[in-house]
C-alpha cells in the first residue's frame, strides 16, 4: 500500500526501528501506556524490569490464549496415557499379572494423570514461548545502551515506526508530554 | 500483640513489609546479583566437602556395580534396605519447593518470592537424589530403560499395573515439570544477569539461556499466564507424586503398609521434610550472602510454623496407625505395630517419635520459631527424623513378616552408609553450584511485591 513511500524516503538514511521513553517509576509507566492507547497506536509495546499489575489493561491488549493450548495438551497427554495402557496390556501384550483384569480404570489413572499433567506442563512452557515468538536473541532495542536498565530499574514505552499511526515528531511529542525522563529515536 | 509490632509495617496495609530496610529496585539487583558475580572465598569452604562427600558417592557406586547389589545389607525378608529408606527420603524433600512455588502462588502468599527459587532448586537436586536409589536398586542401571514403554524386540510392554511403574512416570513427570517451572521462572533474572555482564564470556552464556528476555509487557502477558497455569498444574502433581510413592507399600499385603491413610500422611510427611530442609539450606545462606532483609525472620517463621502444622500431621497419623491397627481386629496388622513400637527395632522407632513429634511443639514458643539458630537446629532433627520414619516403615515391617521363621535383622553396610552421605555430597555439590552461578532470589519476583511496584500509589485516585 503505502509502503514504497516511507522506503524511498528513507533511502539514504539507515532503518528505524521507532520511538522510545524512559519512565522511573511503575505508576509513570501505568500512566504513559494508558495515553499511548488512548492515541490508537498499535504496533508498540512496554517494557519492565518485573509484571506490573494490571498493565496489560492499559496497553488495551486482549488475554492470553494460552489456556487453551494448555487445555488441548492436557487432554492429549490423558488420552495418549490412556490408550498406551489400554493397547500395551490389552492387544500388544495381554499378560495376566496377579490375576488382575488387564484394563481397568483404577489401574490406569496414576499414568494417565501424569501424562496429562506432563504434555499440559509442556504446552504451557512452549506454548508461551511460541506466543512470546522467544528465544529471538536479537532485537533492535538490545543496541540502545539505556536498555539494559529494563532488567533492573527502568521501564520503558517502544512505538514502532511501522504503526500505521507512526509519525515522528508527533509520536515524540506524545511521549515527552508523559512522564517520561528520556526519549530518543532507535535504529532498526 | 508484641510480636507484630517486631516487624516492619507497611504504611498503608498496615501487613509486614516483606523486603525490610526499604531498598530501591536497583538494591534488590545488586544484593542479589553481586553474591553470583563476585564470589567470596568462604564459597569454596561449602564446595570442597560437599565435592568430598560426592567422591563417597562415586566410590560406593563403584564398588555397587562391581560387585552388585549385595554389597548392601539385604537379607532375605528385607529385600527393600536404604535404597527405598533414601528414595522416599529425598523425593519427600523435593516437596517443600513446589509446594512454595505454587501451593503458595495460587494460595496468593507473597512471602514465598523471597524463598521460592532456592526451595525450586533444592527440589530438582533432591528429586535427582531420589532417582539415584532406585536406578541402582535394579543392580543393571543400564537397563533402566525396560521400565520405559519403548517398542522393542522382545515385543514386551511394562506392567501398567504396577505401581512401582506409576512411580516411574510420577517421578519423572514431577521432575521435568520441577524443571520447567524453576526454568521459565528464571528467564528474567538471567536477562538481569546478562545485562549486568562485564565480560563477553558471561554476557553470553546468560544471553543464551534467557532467551532474548527483554521484559515485554505482551511477553510478561503470556508469562505470567504460563506461570500461573504451570502452578495450577504442579499443585496436584506434587500431591500426586508422595500418593503415588506411598502406592508402592500400601497397595503391597504387607501388614503396617496395607493401609489407606498412607498417600495423605506420605503428603504430610513429604513437605514436614522438604520445609525442614529449606530451613537448613537458607537460615545459613541468608547469614553469608547478607540476604537477611530479604529472607527475613518472619519467613523462617512462617515456615516454622507450616513445620508445626504438617508434624502435628504425621503425629497424627502415626497414632491413627495404631488406632486403626486395634481397631481391625486384625491380628497381624495389631502385631505390626506393637513389634515398631517395641519390638527389635524400637530404638528406630522412638528417634522417629521424638524428632517428628515432640521437637516441632516447641514451635508453639515464639522465642524458638524466631531463633534462626533454634530453628536450625529443629530442621536437622525433623531431617533425622523423617529419614528414620522410612526406615521404620520399611524395615519393621519386612523383617517381622507373615511366617516367623523367615523372620531376620537387618543391618546396613558401609557401602549403604556411603551411598546416603555420598548422596549429600551430590545435593550439596549442586546446591552450591547453583548458588554460584545463579541469583538465588527470585529478582522480578521480588521487585513485583514491593510497595513501589504498585502502579497505583497511595492517593492517587
Amino acid at each position: 500500500m503505502d509502503k514504497p513511500k516511507p522506503l524511498s524516503k528513507q533511502a539514504s538514511k539507515p532503518k528505524k526501528f521507532g520511538v522510545l521513553a524512559e519512565y522511573d517509576s511503575a505508576a509513570a509507566i501505568f500512566k504513559a501506556c494508558e495515553k499511548v492507547r488512548d492515541a490508537g497506536y498499535k504496533r508498540w509495546d512496554s517494557y519492565t524490569p518485573f509484571p506490573v499489575h494490571n498493565l496489560d489493561k492499559a496497553m488495551g491488549l486482549k488475554p492470553s490464549v494460552l489456556p487453551f493450548i494448555v487445555f488441548a495438551c492436557g487432554m492429549t497427554g490423558a488420552a495418549c496415557g490412556l490408550l498406551l495402557q489400554w493397547w500395551s496390556s490389552t492387544i500388544a501384550y495381554p499378560l495376566i499379572v496377579a490375576g488382575k483384569p488387564l484394563f481397568s480404570f483404577q489401574a490406569n489413572v496414576p499414568v494417565t494423570f501424569e501424562l496429562g499433567i506432563l504434555f499440559s506442563a509442556f504446552g504451557a512452557v512452549f506454548g508461551m514461548l511460541g506466543l512470546n515468538k522467544l528465544p529471538q536473541l536479537h532485537h533492535p532495542l538490545f543496541n540502545v545502551a539505556r536498555f539494559t536498565r529494563v532488567t533492573d530499574d527502568r521501564f520503558f514505552i517502544a512505538i514502532e515506526a511501522s504503526d500505521p499511526k507512526y509519525d515522528l515528531d508527533k509520536t515524540r511529542k506524545l511521549l515527552e508530554a508523559t512522564d517520561a525522563v528520556a526519549v530518543e529515536e532507535v535504529d532498526d | 500483640m508484641a510480636s507484630k509490632e517486631r516487624d516492619p509495617l507497611d504504611p498503608v496495609r498496615g501487613r509486614k513489609l516483606l523486603v525490610e530496610g526499604g531498598p530501591s529496585f536497583h538494591d534488590i539487583t545488586e544484593q542479589v546479583c553481586t553474591p553470583v558475580e563476585q564470589p567470596s572465598l568462604a564459597w569454596w569452604l561449602a564446595f570442597l566437602p560437599s565435592l568430598g562427600a560426592l567422591g563417597i558417592f562415586g566410590v560406593s557406586l563403584f564398588w555397587l556395580l562391581w560387585r552388585g547389589v549385595g554389597v548392601w545389607g539385604l537379607n532375605n525378608p528385607v529385600d527393600w534396605g536404604w535404597a527405598i529408606v533414601d528414595f522416599v527420603f529425598w523425593v519427600g524433600i523435593g516437596h517443600a519447593g513446589t509446594l512454595i512455588s505454587a501451593v503458595l502462588f495460587l494460595f496468593r502468599q507473597q512471602w514465598r518470592t523471597a524463598v521460592n527459587r532456592s526451595a525450586e532448586a533444592m527440589t530438582i537436586f533432591a528429586v535427582i537424589c531420589a532417582l539415584m536409589f532406585p536406578t541402582f536398586h535394579t543392580g543393571r542401571p543400564w537397563l533402566l530403560y525396560w521400565a520405559l514403554p519403548l517398542p522393542n524386540q522382545m515385543q514386551m510392554w511394562p506392567n501398567f499395573r504396577s505401581p512401582l511403574l506409576w512411580d516411574v512416570f510420577a517421578v519423572s513427570t514431577y521432575f521435568t515439570v520441577s524443571l520447567l517451572f524453576w526454568y521459565i521462572g528464571l528467564v528474567p533474572d538471567l536477562a538481569t544477569m546478562r545485562d549486568r555482564a562485564t565480560t563477553k564470556i558471561r554476557r553470553v552464556a546468560y544471553g543464551i539461556f534467557a532467551l532474548g528476555w527483554r521484559g515485554s509487557t505482551r511477553h510478561w502477558q503470556h508469562y505470567e499466564k504460563a506461570y500461573l497455569l504451570l502452578a495450577g498444574l504442579a499443585t496436584p502433581l506434587v500431591l500426586s507424586v508422595h500418593t503415588i510413592v506411598s502406592f508402592d507399600f500400601a497397595v503391597s499385603q504387607l501388614p503396617g503398609w496395607h493401609t489407606t491413610i498412607f498417600p495423605p500422611y506420605f503428603v504430610a510427611g513429604a513437605i514436614f521434610s522438604g520445609f525442614a530442609m529449606v530451613l537448613t539450606l537458607l537460615i545459613p545462606i541468608r547469614k553469608w550472602y547478607g540476604l537477611e532483609h530479604i529472607i527475613t525472620i518472619k519467613h523462617l517463621e512462617n515456615m516454622a510454623k507450616i513445620i508445626l502444622l504438617t508434624g502435628s500431621l504425621v503425629g497424627y497419623a502415626y497414632a491413627m496407625e495404631f488406632f486403626v491397627a486395634w481397631y481391625s481386629g486384625n491380628p497381624y496388622e495389631s502385631f505390626a505395630f506393637v513389634n515398631r513400637a517395641f519390638g527389635p527395632y524400637a530404638w528406630a522407632y522412638w528417634i522417629m517419635i521424638s524428632c517428628n513429634v515432640i521437637s516441632p511443639q516447641l514451635v508453639w514458643f515464639e522465642k524458638i520459631r524466631r531463633s534462626p539458630a533454634a530453628l536450625f537446629v529443629l530442621s536437622i532433627f525433623v531431617n533425622i527424623g523423617m529419614w528414620f520414619e522410612r526406615f521404620v516403615i520399611t524395615v519393621t515391617s519386612l523383617s517381622r513378616d507373615f511366617l516367623p521363621s523367615s523372620w531376620d535383622y537387618y543391618t546396613a553396610t558401609i557401602w549403604d552408609v556411603g551411598l546416603l552421605v555420598g548422596s549429600f555430597g551430590l545435593f550439596f555439590t549442586l546446591f552450591c553450584l547453583f548458588v554460584r552461578f545463579l541469583p538465588m532470589v527470585a529478582i522480578a519476583e521480588i521487585k513485583s511485591v514491593m510497595p513501589a511496584a504498585n502502579p497505583h500509589p497511595p492517593g492517587d485516585h
